[in-house]
């Protein structure tokens, strides 16, 4: 008995070693302290943060935290990845054990105000939609009434169905699902005429899983805001403050025409003062930041501005190939607008 | 001159259809109207899923490297996904080449766990080996140690996660689990209480709410800045859940013991503990083997619902493996792998119980 009792305590320590303590207080500080940042990601949604085959996690969501890793750090692979499930998130984040949550969260009133967290701005409009198949005629959403729709369980989407077709005074029949996957397998076998989820989504279904992308469509309706962007502690003002401004960054060094390739370029040779302020040859942003000069252009470098970062996980550069749309720049017809630096 | 009539009959052999294939289908499978019936439908059920499923899984599948597109014109399985994915779904996001490290860890555990069910092994330096074993795999999946790089417990995943999680759950919660059981039947009445409280409230919840609780309500009840290990959060509740059951099943194993053993071992002057671990014990615990293999069957399985905390285990990793939106129409094939992997270990425990209550049967045979 003694010496199992040994055993236990001895494999608890071995684990408390193994895991330590993390440290208190200031959020800057204690990532400069651990020399890495804390970041809370998606256990696997593509485009957004998915594990390769080698176990390493890339992304939209994934990319920005690297960015904010180069521009604190120095280094975009100072980066802790914690995957996390969407109960899990903001409790892990309250709680210190992530540093920034970016998990393809919702920036909605009730989360901003009352759950401790800070929204630090929104790197992906999306909204939900619906998808039929083209065989099915229909051409609106209204034409839906009784429908059977196959939805992912647990997740705003079956709520902004429901009320969606109680707005409209229609009825439809929810076939749900636990998993991604088999809630898709099951819209491609027939068990349901419907299809709904985000529209970024729907867009990388259509084109990656449909067996045939021209039997498929997807109605005009977006029938919820998803405005999907990266949220930091309360409390912590300079701390919210780099989370934001480094997103803001990314997003100016694309209106600038600043790349991770032209960025040397730039620096050395622009005259453009916006350009030279966001990489740091004139004006003090870095230290207004608690940061040095260089920081958005450590960022820009390493991980590219917000376009290539878009291009690169979710746009036409990879598998999901979806169009920029409400993503492009505000000169582009898109919401993607960043407040001047300076 | 003719035999006479010894009134001997030469044995005639039984007839055709009571011996050979037909005796024995008629005995077995047509005996009545209602066997036959549940033969043909039995029948049925197997030539129409068994044939689909051999195609499926081995004549139609896909086994070369091939694209995914290439898969998805095949009828069968596309065995390439896994080949494409099997070190992610087998050691999820632990660095890629650090991989060798759990792999020798999980090897060492399964041979300390190989050699530990031969009962020549059982001696009391088995409980030292095993102590040096988890270390020494706790240490190669963390590093730090011997110029080994440091792992945070949140990149451990894939096999070697649930391993640890059932193999220490296994190691801890045995011996408390007899504490437990013991106590409850102790004639001491605070012991006694606080055994059934403990039993009694961890038995009434799910194990899922005792994982919520550590990953999600514990966090928030430490002071700011401080945190434990999730992995470490998982494990212990996965241990407290499991000691509860187990303690049930052993108790029920103590009860078995007719009264004459206690007063025995009290005639001869044993100390209780020495009761409890020469004559009570041996003899409840071996009673007690078949539902203990059972718990621990069900606990092995019950370590994926830490899937639902984020660590990331065999069915997390393998659902990050077809995340992946060119292979995500293959998560079957992933799910039948990992099924595979699940049931060979949960089909060896079983076995060895049954070797175990062989070797361990004297004297109460019926």
């Amino acid at each position: 008995m003694r010496r199992t009792k040994w055993f236990a305590a001895a494999t608890v320590a071995a684990f408390v070693g193994a895991a330590g303590v993390a440290q208190a207080g200031d959020t800057f500080d204690s990532v400069m302290e651990r020399g890495t940042v804390r970041c809370g990601v998606n256990t696997g949604l593509a485009g957004f943060s998915i594990a390769d085959d080698q176990g390493n996690w890339t992304g939209l969501d994934v990319d920005y935290c690297r960015a904010v890793a180069a521009a604190v750090v120095g280094d975009s692979d100072k980066v802790e990845f914690v995957p996390l499930s969407a109960q899990q998130r903001f409790t892990a984040l309250q709680s210190g054990e992530v540093d920034v949550l970016s998990r393809n969260t919702t920036w909605t009133l009730t989360r901003d105000v009352s759950l401790g967290i800070h929204f630090a701005g929104i790197n992906f409009y999306d909204g939900q939609g619906f998808m039929v198949p083209a065989d099915l005629g229909v051409d609106s959403a209204k034409q839906l009434d009784g429908a059977e729709v196959c939805v992912q369980t647990g997740t705003t989407t079956e709520l902004n169905l429901a009320d969606y077709f109680r707005a409209q005074n229609m009825s439809f029949k929810p076939v749900v699902f636990e998993g991604f996957e088999e809630s898709l397998s099951a819209f491609f076998a027939g068990r349901c005429q419907v299809y709904t989820t985000d529209k970024s989504g729907l867009a990388a279904i259509k084109s990656v899983d449909a067996p045939n992308p021209d039997d498929y469509k997807i109605l005009p309706e977006t029938i919820s805001k998803e405005p999907l962007g990266p949220s930091v502690r309360r409390g912590d003002d300079a701390w919210f403050a780099i989370a934001k401004w480094v997103l803001i960054a990314l997003v100016q060094a694309e209106e600038s025409g600043i790349t991770s390739d032209n960025i040397d370029d730039m620096k050395a040779n622009s005259d453009n003062p916006m350009v030279k302020r966001v990489l740091g040859a004139s004006g003090d942003m870095g230290e207004k930041l608690g940061l040095d000069p260089e920081w958005a252009y450590r960022a820009i470098k390493q991980m590219g501005n917000y376009g290539e970062m878009y291009d690169r996980n979710v746009g036409m550069e990879s598998p999901l190939g979806l169009d920029r749309g409400l993503n492009a720049q505000w000169t582009d017809g898109g919401l993607m607008y960043a407040p001047p630096i300076r | 001159m003719s035999v006479p009539n010894s009134g001997e009959k030469t044995e005639l052999p039984p007839p055709k259809t009571q011996v050979g294939v037909i005796g024995w289908l008629r005995a077995n499978l047509f005996n009545g109207w209602f066997n036959t019936l549940l033969t043909l439908i039995a029948g049925y059920i197997l030539i129409s899923t068994v044939p689909p499923l051999i195609d499926w899984l081995f004549l139609d599948a896909v086994w070369g490297m091939v694209d995914p597109e290439v898969c998805k014109q095949a009828e069968g399985a596309c065995w390439t996904f896994i080949r494409e994915k099997y070190r992610l779904i087998l050691f999820g996001t632990y660095p890629f080449n650090e991989q060798w490290r759990p792999l020798v860890g999980v090897l060492l555990l399964l041979t300390v766990v190989g050699f530990s069910c031969n009962r020549r092994f059982w001696h009391p330096w088995l409980g030292a080996v095993w102590l040096a074993t988890l270390l020494i795999y706790l240490m190669l999946l963390g590093g730090g140690v011997l110029g080994l790089t440091p792992v945070r417990t949140e990149l451990w995943g894939g096999l070697p996660l649930t391993l640890l999680l059932a193999v220490v759950g296994i190691v801890v919660a045995f011996p408390l689990s007899i504490l437990l059981a013991l106590g409850r039947r102790s004639n001491m009445p605070i012991v006694k209480s606080i055994c059934i409280g403990y039993i009694e409230l961890v038995r009434g919840v799910p194990l899922i709410t005792l994982l919520f609780m550590a990953s999600f309500m514990l966090p928030l009840f430490m002071p700011t800045g401080v945190s434990i290990d999730a992995l470490l959060r998982a494990q212990v509740a996965i241990i407290i859940f499991v000691s509860s059951y187990l303690a049930e099943v052993i108790r029920g194993g103590l009860q078995a013991l007719p009264k004459g053993q206690y007063e025995g071992a009290e005639s001869l002057g044993l100390t209780y503990w020495q009761t409890q671990r020469k004559i009570i014990l041996p003899q409840a615990l071996k009673i007690s083997i078949p539902p203990i293999v059972n718990t621990y069957l069900g606990m092995f399985k019950d370590t994926s619902l830490v899937a639902i905390v984020s660590l990331t285990d065999l069915l997390l990793a393998t659902r990050q493996a077809f995340a992946d939106p060119e292979w995500r129409s293959f998560f079957v094939e992933g799910y039948v792998f990992i099924a595979i992997i699940y049931w060979c270990f949960c089909f060896f425990m079983s076995k060895y119980s049954q070797h175990l209550e062989r070797v361990l049967d004297t004297g109460h045979k019926r």
